[in-house]
C-alpha cells in the first residue's frame, strides 16, 4: 500500500513538470497533498493512533482543498493567462524531472533507511518532490507555478515525515502546518499585488534589483 | 510576579499588542501602544536578566544563556525602533509618496498593518529566542518570515514587491529545506526528543551519516535567512527596499535568530563529536560570505545596500567564530551583539539621510557634515565601528576570532579573513568620507528642514552601547556570553 501510494507522489510529480495550464497544476497538486493524507495513515497501519489521524486529516484538508481553493481564487482574481510560460520547455523539464529522479534515487542509497520505513520508495519519494519542486521554482515565469513548487517541496519534506518522523508531536506538526497555511496566504497576497502592479505574474517582469 | 510569568509575557505581549494594533483606529493611540509594548518587554527582559526564569512547557521555552543574549539585543534594538517610527510614521503619514528613484507616486500600506506587523515580528523573535526545542524553533524561524514580509512591502511599489517576493520563495524553500534536516533527526532509531537537553545528551548515540545530512540541511536552511554566501541573494533586496526601521530589525535582529537556530544545531553536533565536520563547512561558508560582501561593498553605489552587504560580512565573522571552539564562538556571539547595536544605528541614520536628501545614491549625498552634522557624526562613527575601528566594540570581537584562528591553526584562514576585513573597511570608510566632505549637494526631493530628536537620539544611544562594550565589557555580561559559547550550554 505504501509502495503504490508513493509510486503515486512521483507519478504527480512528472505530471506536473509536464503541465502546461495553471488550473490543472493546482489539481494535481492537490491531488498529492490527498495521497500524502492516505500516506500518512498508511504508514501507521494498521493501528494509526489518534493523532495520526488528526494530522492526515489535516494536512489532507489544507493541501487538497484549502491551498487549490485559495490559489484557484487567486487565479480568478488576476485573470491571468492561463498557460504557464516557461523558461525550459515541457519536454525538457519531463526529461530534466526523470533525471532528477535517478539522482533522487541515488541520493536514497547514500543515507541507511530508517528502521521502521517499510517502503524503498519512501526516501527517493521525497528527495523526488524536493527536486521536481525546485525545478519548478527555477523553470516557470509564473509567480503561481513558484507557490506550487514550493507546496509541491514541502509535499515532499511532508512524505519523509510521515514515514519516519511519526514520533514527532502532534503540537509541531500542527505549527508546521499553520506556517505552511500562513506561508500560502501571504503568498497569495503578494502575487494579488504583482498581479495589480505589474499587470502580470510573471517572474521575469520582477528584474529591477540587481548589482 | 513569578519567574514563569515572564517567559509567556515576553512572547504574549507582543502578540497580543500586535493583534490590538490592527484592531485600533487612532494612529496616535497606535504609536503610543507601539512605544509601551516595546518598553514592557524591554522591562521584562531585564526582569529576566534577573531573575533567570525556570523552564516551562517540559522545558520547551526557557531562556538559556545564548537565548539570554540576543533576547536582550532584540528588546534594546526593538526599543529603539519604536522610537525612531514616531518620527518616521509622522513623516511617511503624507497620503502619496514621490519615488526617489523613479519620481512615480505610490502610497503605503495602511499604518495598522505595519505596526502590527511590528509586534508580531518581536512576538516571533522572542518565541526563537526563549525556544530549547529544535522544532519549536523551527516554527518560530518561519514565522518570523511570515511577520516580517509586510513590512518589507510597506512603500507598496514595483521595487519592494519585487523584494518582498524574492524573500519569500527564498527564504520559505530555505527554512523547507531546514525542515528536512530536521525529520532526518527524528528518523533514527531510537527517535530522540527535540528538546535541546535530550538531544544534547542523547546526541553521541546519533548515527553519524543522519547527523551530518541533518546539519547540511539546516546549514543551508538557517544559513539562507542568516544571510550567509551563496545563499544570501534576498537579503541586499529586502535590506535596501524596506523601511529602515525594518531594515534595523532585520539586521540586528533577525539575523541573530537565524544565527541562534543554526548554533543550536552547531551544539548538538559538536556534543556528538563531529566537531571538524562542522568547523570545516562553516569556515567555507564564513570567508565566502566575507569575500562576497567585500566584493560587493567596494563598488557599492547605494549606501542601504552597503550597509546590507556590510551585514553579509559579518554574519560571515559569525560563522567563522562559531566554528572556532569556545573562545570563537564567545567571538562570535560579542560580534553578533556589536553587529546588532552598530548596524541598527547605521540604518537608523541611513533612514534619515534618505528624508533629508531622498535618494540612496552615495554619489547624490555631498557635504553631509555641513547640512546635517549630527546625522554626519553618527554616519561617519557608525561606518567606521563596523568596519572594527577601536574603541568601539566591533574591533574586540572581531579580534577575539581572528586570534582564536590563528591560536589554533588556521593561519590561512585568519590572513584571508584580515585581508578581507581590511577591504571591507576601506571601502565603508571611503563611502563615509566621499558623503560628508566637500560642498552640499542639492537634494533630490522635497525635504523637511530639520529632524525631530526622534531621528537622532536612537542611533546616538546604541552607538554609545557599542562604545561602552568596546571599552569593557560587564561581568555579567562576560558570563553569559561564556556559557552561551560553552559547548554543552551552562543551566544557571
Amino acid at each position: 500500500m505504501n509502495d503504490l501510494l508513493l509510486i503515486l507522489v512521483i507519478l504527480t510529480n512528472l505530471r506536473l513538470l509536464a503541465s502546461s495550464r495553471l488550473g490543472s497544476c493546482i489539481t494535481w497538486a492537490a491531488w498529492q497533498g490527498i495521497v500524502l493524507g492516505v500516506l500518512t495513515i498508511s504508514a501507521a497501519w494498521p493501528h494509526p493512533p489518534l493523532q495520526t489521524w488528526v494530522l492526515a486529516v489535516m494536512a489532507a484538508s489544507l493541501k487538497g482543498l484549502v491551498f487549490p481553493w485559495l490559489l484557484f481564487r487567486t487565479l480568478r482574481r488576476v485573470q491571468v493567462r492561463r498557460e504557464i510560460e516557461p523558461y525550459l520547455g515541457f519536454n525538457l523539464s519531463l526529461g530534466i524531472g526523470l533525471l532528477l529522479l535517478c539522482v533522487a534515487f541515488g541520493l536514497a542509497r547514500r543515507l541507511p533507511v530508517p528502521e521502521g520505513l517499510g517502503s524503498a520508495f519512501w526516501m527517493p519519494a521525497a528527495f523526488f518532490s524536493l527536486l521536481a519542486g525546485l525545478l519548478l521554482i527555477v523553470a516557470r515565469k509564473t509567480a503561481i507555478m513558484q507557490v506550487i513548487g514550493y507546496l509541491v517541496l514541502e509535499n515532499g519534506i511532508f512524505a519523509y515525515g510521515a514515514g519516519a518522523a511519526r514520533h514527532a508531536p502532534l503540537v509541531l506538526e500542527l505549527g508546521i502546518l499553520l506556517d505552511l497555511f500562513v506561508a500560502v496566504f501571504v503568498m497569495g497576497i503578494a502575487l494579488f499585488h504583482i498581479a495589480r502592479d505589474f499587470d502580470h505574474i510573471s517572474v521575469d517582469r520582477l528584474v529591477s534589483l540587481k548589482e | 510576579m513569578t519567574s514563569e510569568t515572564i517567559l509567556y509575557g515576553l512572547v504574549l505581549l507582543p502578540l497580543f499588542g500586535g493583534l490590538a494594533a490592527f484592531a485600533l483606529r487612532s494612529d496616535r493611540l497606535r504609536r503610543a501602544l507601539l512605544l509601551l509594548v516595546a518598553f514592557g518587554h524591554l522591562a521584562l527582559a531585564l526582569m529576566a536578566l534577573r531573575a533567570r526564569p525556570a523552564p516551562v512547557l517540559n522545558g520547551w521555552i526557557a531562556l538559556d544563556d545564548a537565548g539570554l543574549l540576543f533576547l536582550l539585543v532584540t528588546s534594546i534594538l526593538f526599543a529603539a525602533a519604536a522610537v525612531y517610527a514616531q518620527g518616521y510614521l509622522r513623516s511617511e503619514s503624507r497620503p502619496a509618496h514621490r519615488d526617489p528613484e523613479e519620481s512615480f507616486l505610490f502610497d503605503n500600506a495602511p499604518e495598522a498593518v505595519f505596526t502590527g506587523c511590528l509586534l508580531l515580528f518581536l512576538g516571533t523573535m522572542t518565541l526563537v529566542e526563549v525556544s530549547r526545542h529544535l522544532g519549536l524553533v523551527w516554527v518560530a524561524v518561519e514565522a518570523t518570515t511570515l511577520a516580517s514580509a509586510p513590512l518589507i512591502y510597506f512603500h507598496r511599489h514595483h521595487r519592494s514587491l519585487e523584494a518582498v517576493w524574492k524573500y519569500l520563495m527564498i527564504c520559505s524553500v530555505g527554512i523547507a529545506l531546514a525542515l528536512l534536516g530536521l525529520f532526518f533527526l527524528v528518523s533514527v532509531e531510537f527517535a530522540p526528543s527535540l528538546q535541546l537537553d535530550h538531544i544534547l545528551r542523547d546526541a553521541a548515540r546519533l548515527p553519524a551519516p543522519w547527523l551530518k545530512a541533518a546539519f547540511i540541511f539546516m546549514l543551508v536552511g538557517y544559513g539562507t535567512k542568516m544571510g550567509l554566501a551563496p545563499m544570501h541573494t534576498w537579503l541586499p533586496d529586502a535590506h535596501s527596499e524596506a523601511p529602515s526601521l525594518v531594515s534595523a530589525l532585520l539586521s540586528g535582529s533577525l539575523l541573530n535568530c537565524a544565527f541562534l537556530a543554526l548554533w543550536r544545531m552547531v551544539q548538538v553536533c559538536t556534543a556528538a563529536g563531529l566537531g571538524d565536520f562542522v568547523r570545516d563547512l562553516l569556515l567555507a561558508l564564513g570567508l565566502v560570505s566575507l569575500g562576497m560582501a567585500a566584493l560587493f561593498i567596494v563598488q557599492q553605489r547605494d549606501f542601504k545596500r552597503l550597509l546590507a552587504y556590510s551585514s553579509i560580512e559579518n554574519m560571515g565573522i559569525m560563522a567563522i567564530g562559531a566554528a572556532l571552539g569556545a573562545t570563537g564562538a564567545a567571538g562570535a556571539f560579542l560580534h553578533a551583539l556589536n553587529h546588532s547595536l552598530i548596524k541598527g544605528a547605521l540604518f537608523f541614520v541611513a533612514g534619515s539621510l534618505l528624508a533629508l536628501y531622498g535618494t540612496r545614491a552615495t554619489d547624490a549625498v555631498r557635504g553631509l557634515s555641513r547640512r546635517a552634522p549630527a546625522v554626519a557624526r553618527l554616519w561617519l562613527l557608525g561606518l567606521l565601528a563596523i568596519g572594527g575601528m577601536p574603541p568601539f566594540g566591533a574591533f574586540a570581537s572581531k579580534f577575539i576570532v581572528v586570534r582564536s584562528a590563528i591560536v589554533q591553526g588556521h593561519a590561512a584562514v585568519a590572513a584571508a579573513f584580515l585581508l578581507l576585513v581590511f577591504v571591507v573597511f576601506v571601502g565603508l570608510s571611503g563611502v563615509a568620507l566621499r558623503m560628508i566632505l566637500g560642498p552640499p549637494s542639492e537634494p533630490k526631493s522635497e525635504s523637511r528642514a530639520a529632524l525631530s530628536p526622534a531621528w537622532i537620539v536612537p542611533p546616538a544611544v546604541l552607538l554609545l552601547l557599542s562604545l561602552v562594550l568596546g571599552v569593557c565589557i560587564p561581568a555579567f555580561l562576560e558570563r553569559i556570553i561564556q556559557g552561551a559559547a560553552g559547548i554543552t550550554g551552562v543551566w544557571p
